[in-house]
């Protein structure tokens, strides 16, 4: 097996044993981005010459034998996490060529673990978005197939991964923009709780929902990517000041007894028959472990979407504000006087979405209309969150699809954005709950594209949903199929 | 028509704080440009606020200090707006749910006391400042400087409940002598660390329907504000006269004019879209908290000043100067443990400290007639070494040198005659000197009394006690 194949865990022993160094591994994952790039475009920016300088660094801490289970490790980012000195554009051409002068907290608490960057990855622009359309870098592709998308926002974090171009991604959940992009290429994607992991440094959609969270081959990789990062951080003071669990140590192959809820408002009409026989799989898989099943109700399922959308817009309408052409990134220079510089500077760098997202936002918070839009949608949201408290009462998970359909093809939905908003049915509403949620490969369509099935868990149960992901992994085979390049 | 005046004020203290409201930035004024920032000041993509703890205790102590409620949990809000000196294209205050709420003042005019409201104080961020300049090549160019941004301000906001310029500057000074003596805010209005907007409109005499108001910005002293008001409530009534509305808008004060000019209209007017700021907790203080705070509020001027006057005995007026500021209060109080004629310090720091320090642009802090050298000073009046009059020589020169008033009086030979042969032997040479008055005198004028004192006082140059002067000349003149 190639070395830029392996997981975390399976590269990590291999460095420990120094059976291979770290610029090694390094080059492997170097040369297969140069070999499967063109075909895929999960990169921004690769940054080969600060991968073999950390590489090098790497090594060196290993001979000193202070090896942790991320050093050496090559890791991309989506580009929406500030690297200090190396270009972050969240897809943007309004931050093109955007130098960020620090790392996000996440970054920064990888980079003490000794990883290896090989680059900043595609996405939806500014993480709007549920296919990796909307990039002013161009569209990536599904590494199962070169005509549907990967998934979004975080497509190229799922890509990545899928197309063996990193070892482990980062990428960010908004309405499901970790989950989704996973299940859409095949693998493990973990959305934690609101508050588990420092929002700092990560370019702000909507700040209410936004969650870092790795994608990764495998269950026990996504437990220690999500230990790396997660904590409280006194820079955001919306991260929570609890103690961060060992995730890998509550990966025990048990189920038997754990409480699964089956939303009845999530098994909907239009949900596509090879998305329904991966459920029924996943339950029957489950059945057979010991688990036990009952149906809940989450009754305000309906209203999360349109819930979702304003909230949303309305935060991202007042975050996009800073990005006015004065201060950094994009400015029109034939500008004749402030308010021209700023119209023009804002029409030239956000592209469409980002644009009608702004406008619904702006509107959604206007004085008038605050009441019926904004504030109505905070209360739905209690009433969403509240479904989740209710239901958690009876089980200790939910199992449900993590999209309504596999992945969709490239140009399909883009001109709908009705259609392409529907596609975060699933997983919109466990941000709005603010809990957790991970997407696990579950089966294939027809086409051959990879389905996955995300399970939900109460706040701060990241090790229980982990456990369960585990549990179903180890006793199915989808994780092991391989995208063929 | 008569028209009754009504005025609400907007003021905007910023606080005395080491570093800003979100981030750890220092507050200091006049810093090399930008040089006193970090992403969260520059509103950097990705940067995130985290709140001051100092800046909610100040906030508490304001509202306090005012008679406000503290309001348990309270609320953080983006006010969005676009403007080069605002990084992030929001300003984060407090909307909804203000730290303090429903407070007073008590102000007095003309012998009047009355209570004015304050509707709420809130804590916010300030923003950068825009500098404009010619270039040689560019033409005119704008350049902005983030030093102040995200500077810690309070916002304090008083119910329409004045009723005349006087008013409204009285509210003004009681406030500001309130922040000064709390410690959270330099009072300076000149650098705007302390400034106002006012709130006026006119309304006929006996209505209580309010009229159409105009806001009035940029007032920067109590001078201003008293010629803004009254500008604009001329500028009003005319309109009203004439029949015509008044338009609801903002109006910038012209210091050179002294006149106010329409900035920006009611159709212009920002919809600020406020919401929630989601990067911020919202903010829950206990009360042990607000109750830790309240025993570290000093002793307020009302209080100081019925305190001056029940204690030690000193009128209404005498209590009120020596209240007005923190600083000469405790200059006061530490003269009147050292001394227990409190009337005498007061004279004296009223007269003589106040002058001498104004004269030079001093600080009552740095006299150099220490309370314990002014004090000694008394006791060698008291115990008659000096006269009053020697006295003022022996303080300027204490004030000049801060040497021990004893030493002074012994080097300059100031030490007071008290001698009877010394005293009489002055009083013979003038009257030997002056046979014609002394002549008149005796025939019934009398008021030239006061002429032979002063002769005598000059010719002993002032040492002579004048109580001995006296007493000792009205026997020779009777004769």
């Amino acid at each position: 097996m190639e070395l830029y194949e392996l997981t975390i865990h399976e590269l990590h022993r291999k460095l420990k044993n120094r059976e291979v160094s770290s610029v090694e591994a390094t080059r492997s994952m170097l040369e297969r981005i140069g070999a499967v790039e063109d075909r895929v475009r999960s990169f921004i920016t690769v940054t080969p010459e600060e991968a073999l300088k950390n590489a090098e660094a790497a090594d060196r801490r290993i001979a000193k034998g202070k090896i942790d289970v991320l050093t050496g490790i090559p890791v991309a980012l989506k580009d929406i996490f500030l690297t200090a000195g190396i270009r972050t554009t969240c897809a943007s051409r309004i931050l093109e060529n955007f130098i960020p002068p620090y790392d996000s907290t996440a970054v920064a608490k990888l980079k003490e673990k000794g990883i290896v960057l090989v680059g900043k990855l595609n996405q939806d622009e500014f993480a709007m978005g549920s296919s990796t359309e909307s990039s002013w870098f161009g569209t990536t592709r599904n590494p199962w197939h070169p005509d549907y998308i990967p998934g979004g926002s975080s497509g190229g974090s799922a890509s990545c991964i899928a197309a063996r171009q990193a070892t482990a991604t980062l990428g960010t959940d908004t309405g499901g923009s970790i989950r989704q992009p996973a299940s859409h290429c095949g693998c493990v994607g973990l959305k934690p709780t609101y508050g588990r992991v420092s929002r700092y440094g990560v370019i702000a959609y909507a700040s209410s929902l936004d969650q870092v969270g790795p994608v990764t081959r495998d269950v026990a990789d996504c437990a220690i990517m999500l230990g790396a990062v997660a904590g409280h951080d006194p820079k955001d003071s919306t991260s929570v000041n609890l103690p961060v669990p060992d995730y890998s140590a509550a990966l025990v192959h048990d189920v038997k007894g754990l409480k699964i809820g089956l939303p009845r408002e999530y098994f909907i009409e239009g949900l596509d028959p090879s998305v329904k026989k991966a459920m029924d799989e996943a339950i029957a898989t489950y059945q057979g472990l010991g688990a036990e099943f009952m149906e809940i109700s989450l009754p305000h399922t309906d209203y999360a979407v349109a819930t979702y959308y304003l909230i949303a817009t309305a935060e991202a309408s007042s975050n996009l504000a800073r990005y006015d052409g004065v201060r950094f990134g994009h400015r029109n220079t034939d500008a004749r006087g402030l308010l021209d510089m700023y119209m023009l500077s804002r029409d030239e760098g956000f592209g469409a979405e980002v644009k009608r997202r702004i406008m619904l936002g702006t509107y959604a918070l206007s004085s008038g209309y605050y009441d019926a839009y904004y504030l109505k949608a905070q209360k739905v949201r209690t009433l969403i969150m509240r479904d989740f408290i209710k239901a958690f009462e009876t089980v200790d998970v939910i199992l449900t699809p993590v999209a309504p359909t596999p992945a969709f093809k490239i140009g399909e939905k883009f001109n709908d954005p009705l259609q392409m908003y529907l596609s975060d049915i699933f997983t919109i509403p466990v941000n709005l709950a603010g809990t957790c949620g991970i997407s696990v490969p579950a089966g294939f369509s027809r086409e051959g594209l990879p389905i996955g099935v995300q399970l939900i868990g109460k706040p701060f149960g990241e090790e229980t949903i982990l456990r369960a992901a585990y549990a179903f992994e180890q006793n199915t085979e989808w994780h092991k199929r391989k995208a063929d390049m | 028509m008569k028209y009754q005046v009504v005025i609400g004020l907007e003021v905007h203290a910023q606080l005395l704080t080491n570093s800003k409201i979100f981030c750890g930035c220092s507050t200091r004024f006049g810093a090399e440009p930008n040089s006193q920032t970090c992403p969260v000041c520059l509103g950097m993509p990705g940067a995130l606020p985290v709140l001051n703890g100092k800046v909610v205790e100040y906030a508490v102590k304001a509202g306090l200090a005012t008679n406000c409620a503290i309001t348990p949990r309270s609320i953080f809000a983006r006010k969005n707006y676009f403007y080069p000196d605002l990084p992030k294209g929001y300003q984060i205050s407090q909307y909804e749910l203000p730290i303090c709420v429903n407070g007073c003042l008590e102000i007095e005019v003309d012998g009047e006391i009355k209570k004015i409201g304050i509707t709420r104080i809130h804590m916010e961020e300030d923003a950068g400042k825009l500098v404009h300049m010619e270039t040689m090549d560019a033409g005119e160019k704008s350049y902005v400087d983030l030093n102040r941004a995200c500077t810690p301000l309070l916002e304090i906001v008083s119910e329409p409940d004045l009723r005349s310029a006087d008013e409204a500057v009285a509210y003004l000074k009681k406030l500001h002598q309130i922040v000064v003596y709390l410690g959270i805010c330099d009072g300076n209005m000149e650098e705007g660390s302390f400034r106002c907007d006012a709130n006026v409109s006119l309304m006929p005499v006996g209505s209580d329907t309010f009229g159409t108001r105009a806001e009035l910005k940029n007032i920067n002293s109590f001078r201003f504000i008293k010629q803004a008001i009254e500008y604009e409530i001329e500028r009003q009534a005319d309109i009203l006269d004439e029949g015509r509305k008044v338009v609801q808008e903002t109006r910038l004060f012209d210091p050179a004019t002294g006149t106010t000019r329409s900035m920006r209209g009611k159709e212009e007017a920002h919809d600020y879209r406020y919401f929630p700021d989601p990067d911020l907790v919202p903010l829950v203080i206990g009360d042990d908290w607000v109750e830790e705070i309240r025993g570290t509020l000093p002793e307020l001027p009302d209080v100081k000043r019925q305190r001056y006057v029940a204690e030690f005995g000193l009128p209404e007026y005498d209590a009120e100067v020596l209240s007005a500021s923190r600083e000469i209060a405790e200059y006061f109080e530490a003269c009147a443990a050292l001394y227990p004629q409190a009337k005498t310090i007061s004279n004296w720091v009223m007269g003589e400290v106040l002058r001498a320090l104004k004269e030079d642009g001093r600080e009552i802090a740095d006299c150099p007639a220490t309370p314990r050298l002014l004090t000694d000073m008394l006791q060698l009046i008291e115990k008659g070494t000096i006269s009053g009059k020697i006295a003022k020589t022996v303080f300027e020169e204490m004030y000049k040198t801060g040497k021990e008033p004893a030493r002074i009086v012994e080097e300059k030979g100031l030490v007071q005659v008290t001698d009877t042969g010394a005293i009489e032997k002055i009083i013979d040479d003038v009257l030997a000197k002056e046979p014609g008055q002394v002549e008149e005198y005796r025939n019934g004028k009398e008021k030239l009394f006061g002429f032979f004192v002063g002769q005598v006082m000059k010719a002993s140059r002032g040492k002579a006690n004048p109580a001995m002067v006296n007493e000792l000349l009205l026997k020779k003149l009777k004769g």
